[in-house]
């Protein structure tokens, strides 16, 4: 800042008004970005995460094959081995969230998107996924196959 | 165009010198240094057109908003709506500033039309101007016909039932043209689709181009000067600061009127249209369209034989023809004369506006 010599104060007084002049514009566009932003943060959603669900009928599904189903808002897979065995697992891809399906001639899980495989207890064999499928319990209750989520 | 040499470095300096020696923005400053505007009495209503831009700055940035959550459709619309103002984060501010600015933007735009009307600032060499403005202004009148059905409730779903209806009384023309407004016989969701698209997509892109050369047609011939000090020294206000300044100081008044309305009086949701019940009592449209339904209120059932309806909607489409003609039927402001018969017209159509529009509001049986 200059000083000493004459005139100075009405350059200071510039320089005053310059900086309410931004400042005040700062404070403006904050005014105005912040309801903005909070507007469009999704409001958090009501449904709650299920913890039991009737994946399906003994009947539908056939041994060595699988059925995608409805686990709350994410999908489940439903395995039968060929030994007629229930397996259950969340059909999420650890890789990138792509929806998983059993394949009867590998007799593996496996993901499309990216060729990652799952062996059948979840875990992670081949290609890009990271971590196993988060595995869920199966009870078979008279005709129905209920899947829960281990606790 | 060129705005300057490229040849030369820039004698600017910093972000402004940068850009400057690259696509010469040099020009462009100076000119908007040396740009003035006409002063003296009547400048104040000057301020009413870049009022009615800066109000449609809002529509589209709350409109776009808005859009993250509605959900168009006779099942999902009144809901999400209802969503957007109850659960959203500033949902009802969004909602509230939406409906409030496009009401102020109707007001600011009829302002703006008497005042240049009152000004005689159509006489010739700005008819265009005036025509592109006229057609401005019914395109802000459809946004707010077609945003008015959209949250789908019942006021809405009448006023469009009534609206829609007042389009196919129109000789000739008006029953295809209601029907395709509709997207069938009656108002529904088909309605609702088209609508949606009328307000958010057709009607953006058409409010926008015509927007860009009424603009460009005032940028290129300059604001009119009115007829009377014409004679006189005219008073020149420079562009930058000076009416720039008070454009932004008027505008955020504006926005301040703007949010203490949506504060105090957020805008009413009202409840779910339902196809198959009453019209509620007190039903009227939007205020901008109530001088036409009050109008229609007090017309006999027959006049001379012809449907009392079609005599009124007739006599507000020659009223309208008279609005888009002004500029070539004022044959004394063409010549740069003081016209008082076009003034005493104006007058009463304002006079005869806010009657009708007072009494929808006040007397409206």
């Amino acid at each position: 800042m200059r000083t000493g010599a004459e005139g100075t104060t009405g350059i200071d007084r510039r320089r005053l008004l310059d900086a309410l002049l931004s400042g005040g514009f700062v404070a403006f566009l904050g005014a105005v970005l912040y309801p903005v932003l909070r507007y469009l943060t999704p409001p958090p959603a009501h449904e709650a995460a299920a913890s039991s669900v009737t994946a399906a009928r003994v009947g539908e599904v056939k041994p060595n094959s699988g059925k995608v189903f409805r686990f709350g808002s994410k999908p489940g897979l439903l395995v039968r081995l060929p030994s007629g065995e229930w397996r259950a697992f969340s059909a999420v891809c650890t890789h990138l969230q792509c929806t998983v399906q059993y394949r009867a001639d590998l007799e593996r899980i496996w993901c499309p998107c990216h060729n990652g495989h799952f062996d059948l207890t979840g875990k992670n064999v081949s290609g890009p996924p990271p971590k196993p499928l988060e595995a869920y319990e199966v009870i078979v209750k008279g005709d129905e196959i209920v899947v829960v989520r281990r606790a | 165009m060129r705005l300057s040499s490229s040849a030369e470095p820039s004698r600017r300096t910093g972000l402004v010198g940068w850009f400057d020696d690259r696509i010469g923005i040099s020009g462009a400053i100076d000119f908007l240094r040396h740009k003035t505007v006409p002063g003296g009495a009547h400048a104040a209503w000057y301020y009413f057109g870049g009022v009615s831009l800066f109000l449609f700055g809002i529509q589209v940035a709350t409109g776009l908003l808005l859009l993250f959550y509605y959900k168009p459709g006779t099942e999902t619309s009144y809901r999400s709506v209802q969503f957007i103002v109850t659960r959203v984060p500033f949902g009802w501010l969004m909602r509230s500033l939406h409906a409030w600015s496009a009401n102020l933007m109707v007001f600011a735009v009829f302002v703006h039309m008497f005042s240049v009307y009152f000004m005689k600032a159509y006489r010739p060499p700005r008819e265009l101007t005036w025509l592109t403005g006229v057609a401005l202004l019914a395109l802000t009148l459809t946004f707010g016909f077609s945003g008015y059905l959209l949250p789908w409730n019942e006021l809405a779903f009448f006023a469009t039932k009534v609206g829609t209806d007042i389009v196919a009384i129109v000789p000739l023309v008006g029953p295809g043209a209601a029907r395709l407004l509709r997207g069938g016989d009656d108002v529904s969701d088909a309605t609702l689709t088209r609508f949606f698209g009328f307000h958010v997509a057709i009607l953006p892109a058409a409010f926008t181009a015509m927007l860009l050369i009424h603009l460009l047609l005032v940028q290129r011939q300059g604001m009119s000067e009115s007829i009377r000090t014409r004679d006189e020294p005219a008073e020149a206000v420079p562009f930058y600061p000076g009416f720039i300044v008070r454009d932004a100081i008027l505008w955020l008044g504006v926005l301040a009127v703007l949010l203490a309305l949506c504060t105090f009086s957020p805008w009413e949701l009202g409840v779910q249209a339902d196809p198959f019940a009453a019209a509620p009592a007190g039903i009227r449209p939007e205020w901008y369209f109530a001088f036409v339904s009050q109008s229609l209120k007090y017309l006999p059932p027959r006049i001379l034989g012809i449907d009392g309806e079609v005599v009124g909607i007739c006599a507000f489409l020659i009223g309208a023809g008279f609005l888009v003609l002004a500029p070539f039927l004022d044959r004394r402001a063409a010549r740069g004369a003081r016209s008082p018969v076009f003034t005493f017209i104006g007058v009463a159509i304002v006079i005869y506006m806010v009657t009708m529009v007072t009494l929808a509001y006040v007397k409206p049986y």
